[in-house]
C-alpha cells in the first residue's frame, strides 16, 4: 500500500505541509461545496443563482468572505463573551482535523491512522459542542432553542452513522481509512467486483440520512429552523464568526461526503478492481475521481434541500429511534453473518 | 421571564448568561419552567409584522396571544376625507395582494347606494379580474407555506407564475400590484388588444403549474407529517370567531358569497366551492390548491361568456352619494370582506367601515396554537391565511 506523500524528512516540513494542506482543503472544498449548492440550487428552482462574480459567479463566495471580514464583530451585551467568541472556531476545528485523514487519492492523505474512521467519527461529534456554546452563549431565547435541538439531534444521530460505518470496518477488517479503500478494491461480490456501496445499501442509506441530520441539512435542519428559531445558534452572530459556522457547514458537507466516498464508494478507484496509474498521474487522477464523488453526493444533499420541508423535532426523534437505529443494528448483525458465513 | 419564575417546588434564581444557576429543589419531581417566549413583530414565520407572545413549556405552547397593531394606518379615517374616486386608490392597499377584490367592494357599495346599474361587459371584466387577483393571492400562500415549512423551491415557482400573470393584468390596469382599475360606474377602461389571448393562454399554463405544485408538496411524505392533523379547526368554534374563506372552507362549511349572495355576474357562472373535510393544515393547503383551480374554471367561464358593449357609465364631474347606509358582502381570496358606507349626500363618506377576513382569521389562532408544538405554530400561522395589512387596516 502507498505511503502518504507527506511522509517527508525533516519532520517540521512534513508538520508543515501538512498543516497547509489541510487548511486549504477545507476552505476549497468548502467553496467548491458552497458555490455548488448556489448554482445547482439556482438552476433548480428557475433562477440562474450569482451570475455577476467573475465568470458565472465563481468568485460570489470569495466575495462574501471578504464582505464578511468587513463586517462589524458584534458581541451582545448580555453574551457569555469568551464562549461567544470560541463558538465558531470550535464548530471549524474538527472539520480541518478530520481532513488530516481522509484520503483523497492514493498516497494523498496527511496521516494513515489505525482507528482512521474512529477518529473521523469522533472528532465529527466535538462540531455539536461549538453549536451548544453558541447557543448557551448569546444570551438569546431563540439561540438556546437552536442550541439544544442541534444537541438532541447529534445524540440521536451519531448512532446510524456509527453503526453504519461500524458494518463496513467488519466487512472490510481494517479501521484504517486507506485500508478500507485497499480492501474495498479487491471486493468480489459473487466474482464480480463490486463496491461496497451495493451489498451495504442499507448502511449507505443510514449513513447518508444520518450525515444530513449531522450537518444539520434539511430536511433535518431544526437547529437553524430560519422560519420558527430566526437562524437558531447562529442568530446572534454577525462578520467573520458567522462565516465560521456557514464555513463548517459547508466543509461538514466535503468531509461526510468523502468519508462515505471512502466506505461506500470504493474511494480513489474508479471501481474495485480498476486500477490506476503509478505515480503522479495516478495521484492526481485518484484526486479527480474522489472529488468527482464527493461532489455527486453533496449535489444530492442540494437536491434534497431543494425539494423536502422540514420535519419536526418529535418526528426527527422517532425516526432515529424506532426506524434508524434498529436498522443500523440489524445491518451490522447481517453484515456479520455474511461475513462469517462467506 | 422574572414573572414566570415562582414555581412551586422548586427555586431557580438565574445568574447572567455563563454563569451558573444556583438550583434549590426542595422535592424530587422534575420542575420545568414556562419560557415566556415574543415571536415577531419582526420574525421570519408570522410574514409582516404580527407579534405573538407565547408561554412555552419545552417546544409546547401553553398560552398564546396575538398582539396586532403595528401596522394601524388608520385606512377607515382616511376614506372619511376622500372623495370617492380616491378611496378606490385607497383601499387596495390594506390587503395587498387582494387588491382588485378590495376595490371592487367599495365600488359595489358606492353603486348600490346612489343604485347604478353597471354595464354587463364591466361586470364581467371585475368577475375576471377578481378571480385573477384571487389565483395570485394564492399562489403567494403556497409560496409562503412552503417557505415556512422549510421546502424553499414552491416560492420561486409561484412567484414565477405571479410574475406572469401580473404581467398581462399590468397590460389592462397599468399596476401590478395596486391595480386602481374598478371605478364607481364601471371599470377604468376597456381591456387591451390581447388581453384575452394572454388570459386564455396563462389560464392553459396555470392548470399544468397547479399540477406541479400539487406533485411538489402534496407528493411528499415529510409535507403529510408536518400538516396532517395540525392545527385542525372545528366547523362550529370557525363560525363563532368569524372565521370566512379558505380557512373555513378547509373545515367543510362552504359559505361563499359568490353563492349565497351573488355580486357582479356570479349568479350566471358556475361557482364551486371546494371544501375539505378536517380543518387541518393540510386541508386548508389543498383548499387553497382546488380554489385556484375553481378560479381558472370561473375564468374560462367569462373567457367565453364576455359580451360587448361598454365598460362605463356616464359619471358627473363629482361623485355624490345620497344620504343612507349599505352594506356590501364580497368574496375576497382570504374570507369575506364587508363594506359599510354611510353616507350624508357629500363626495365624502361620513363613516366607512371595513370587516376584513384577516382580522376573523387571526383572532381565533389561539384557539389552535394552544397545546400545539412551536414547530407546529409555523404550520398553523402559515395556513391560517392572513395579510398583517389586513388585520390592522
Amino acid at each position: 500500500m502507498a505511503t502518504s506523500v507527506f511522509a517527508l524528512e525533516p519532520l517540521w516540513l512534513a508538520l508543515l505541509l501538512q498543516a497547509l494542506a489541510a487548511v486549504l482543503l477545507f476552505l476549497i472544498g468548502a467553496l467548491v461545496v458552497g458555490y455548488l449548492e448556489h448554482k445547482v440550487l439556482a438552476h433548480m428552482q428557475d433562477r440562474l443563482g450569482p451570475m455577476e462574480a467573475i465568470w458565472h459567479g465563481i468568485g460570489q463566495l470569495p466575495a462574501d468572505g471578504l464582505k464578511f471580514l468587513q463586517k462589524e464583530d458584534i458581541i451582545p451585551t448580555a453574551a457569555d463573551r469568551w464562549v461567544f467568541a470560541l463558538a465558531p472556531a470550535v464548530a471549524v476545528v474538527p472539520g480541518v482535523v478530520i481532513i488530516a485523514v481522509l484520503p483523497f487519492g492514493p498516497g494523498l492523505w496527511l496521516t494513515d491512522l489505525d482507528a482512521g474512521i474512529f477518529f473521523a467519527l469522533a472528532a465529527s461529534g466535538v462540531t455539536v459542542l461549538g453549536t451548544l456554546m453558541a447557543g448557551w452563549s448569546s444570551a438569546n431565547k431563540f439561540s438556546l432553542m437552536g442550541g439544544l435541538r442541534g444537541a438532541a439531534q447529534l445524540i440521536s444521530y451519531e448512532l446510524p452513522l456509527v453503526l453504519a460505518a461500524a458494518a463496513i470496518v467488519i466487512q472490510a477488517g481494517t479501521l484504517s481509512l486507506p485500508g478500507i479503500v485497499e480492501a474495498q478494491h479487491g471486493f468480489t461480490l459473487f466474482g464480480v467486483p463490486m463496491i461496497y456501496g451495493v451489498p451495504h445499501i442499507i448502511g449507505l442509506g443510514l449513513f447518508f440520512v444520518a450525515a444530513l441530520a449531522e450537518l444539520s441539512r434539511p430536511p433535518f435542519d431544526m437547529p437553524i429552523a430560519d422560519s420558527e428559531l430566526i437562524a437558531g445558534h447562529m442568530t446572534e452572530y454577525t462578520g467573520m464568526r458567522y462565516a465560521f459556522f456557514m464555513l463548517s457547514e459547508y466543509a461538514g458537507m466535503v468531509i461526510l461526503s468523502a468519508l462515505a466516498t471512502v466506505l461506500f464508494l470504493g474511494g480513489w478507484y474508479p471501481w474495485p478492481g480498476v486500477g490506476l496509474p503509478e505515480g503522479a498521474a495516478g495521484m492526481v487522477l485518484g484526486f479527480v475521481i474522489t472529488f468527482a464523488k464527493i461532489l455527486v453526493l453533496s449535489a444530492i444533499m442540494v437536491w434534497l434541500r431543494a425539494t423536502f420541508p422540514r420535519m419536526r423535532e418529535d418526528q426527527l426523534q422517532r425516526l432515529s429511534w424506532s426506524v434508524l437505529i434498529p436498522l443500523g443494528l440489524l445491518n451490522v448483525v447481517l453484515v456479520a453473518t455474511a461475513k462469517v458465513w462467506f | 421571564m422574572s414573572e414566570t419564575l415562582p414555581q412551586e417546588g422548586g427555586v431557580m434564581l438565574p445568574g447572567g448568561p455563563g454563569e451558573a444557576m444556583s438550583v434549590e429543589i426542595r422535592d424530587r419531581s422534575l420542575v420545568t419552567q414556562e419560557m415566556n417566549l415574543n415571536i415577531g413583530p419582526q420574525h421570519p414565520a408570522t410574514h409582516g409584522v404580527l407579534r405573538v407572545v407565547i408561554d412555552l413549556d419545552g417546544e409546547v405552547i401553553v398560552r398564546a396571544r396575538p398582539v396586532i397593531g403595528y401596522m394601524h394606518r388608520g385606512f377607515e379615517k382616511l376614506a372619511e376625507v376622500r372623495d370617492y374616486r380616491q378611496i378606490i386608490a385607497l383601499v387596495n392597499r390594506h390587503d395587498w395582494i387582494s387588491a382588485f377584490c378590495n376595490e371592487l367592494g367599495v365600488a359595489l357599495a358606492v353603486e348600490r347606494l346612489m343604485e347604478l346599474e353597471v354595464p354587463t361587459r364591466a361586470q364581467w371584466i371585475r368577475v375576471l379580474m377578481g378571480e385573477w387577483n384571487r389565483i395570485l393571492n394564492h399562489l403567494m400562500f403556497i409560496g409562503s407555506f412552503g417557505l415556512e415549512l422549510g421546502a424553499i423551491t414552491p416560492v420561486f415557482f409561484s412567484f414565477r407564475e405571479r410574475e406572469d400573470i401580473q404581467a398581462f393584468l399590468e397590460s389592462a390596469t397599468g399596476g401590478r400590484l395596486h391595480f386602481t382599475y374598478c371605478r364607481v360606474g364601471g371599470l377604468k377602461e376597456d381591456l387591451p388588444r390581447g388581453f384575452l389571448d394572454a388570459s386564455r393562454q396563462m389560464a392553459q399554463t396555470m392548470r399544468s403549474r397547479n399540477d406541479e405544485y400539487r406533485q411538489l408538496l402534496l407528493g411528499n411524505e415529510i409535507f403529510h407529517a408536518r400538516t396532517k392533523g395540525v392545527g385542525a379547526l372545528a366547523p362550529d368554534v370557525a363560525i363563532d370567531y368569524g372565521v370566512t374563506g379558505p380557512t373555513l372552507h378547509a373545515t367543510g362549511v362552504a359559505e361563499d358569497t359568490r353563492l349565497t349572495e351573488p355580486y357582479c355576474v356570479y349568479d350566471q357562472l358556475d361557482v364551486s366551492v371546494p371544501v375539505g373535510t378536517n380543518g387541518d393544515s393540510y386541508d386548508r393547503f389543498v383548499v387553497l390548491l382546488d380554489r385556484i383551480d375553481a378560479s381558472l374554471d370561473l375564468i374560462e367561464q367569462v373567457h367565453e361568456g364576455l359580451p360587448g358593449g361598454p365598460v362605463n357609465l356616464k359619471m358627473p364631474k363629482t361623485v355624490k352619494a345620497p344620504k343612507g347606509a349599505v352594506y356590501v358582502r364580497t368574496e375576497n381570496p382570504l374570507g369575506q370582506g364587508g363594506y359599510y358606507l354611510v353616507s350624508d349626500g357629500g363626495k365624502t363618506p361620513w363613516r366607512m367601515r371595513m370587516r376584513t377576513p384577516s382580522f376573523s382569521n387571526i383572532q381565533m389562532v389561539p384557539e389552535l396554537l394552544e397545546g400545539s408544538l412551536l414547530s407546529d405554530m409555523i404550520a398553523i400561522l402559515g395556513s391560517v391565511y392572513f395579510v398583517v395589512g389586513d388585520v390592522d387596516r
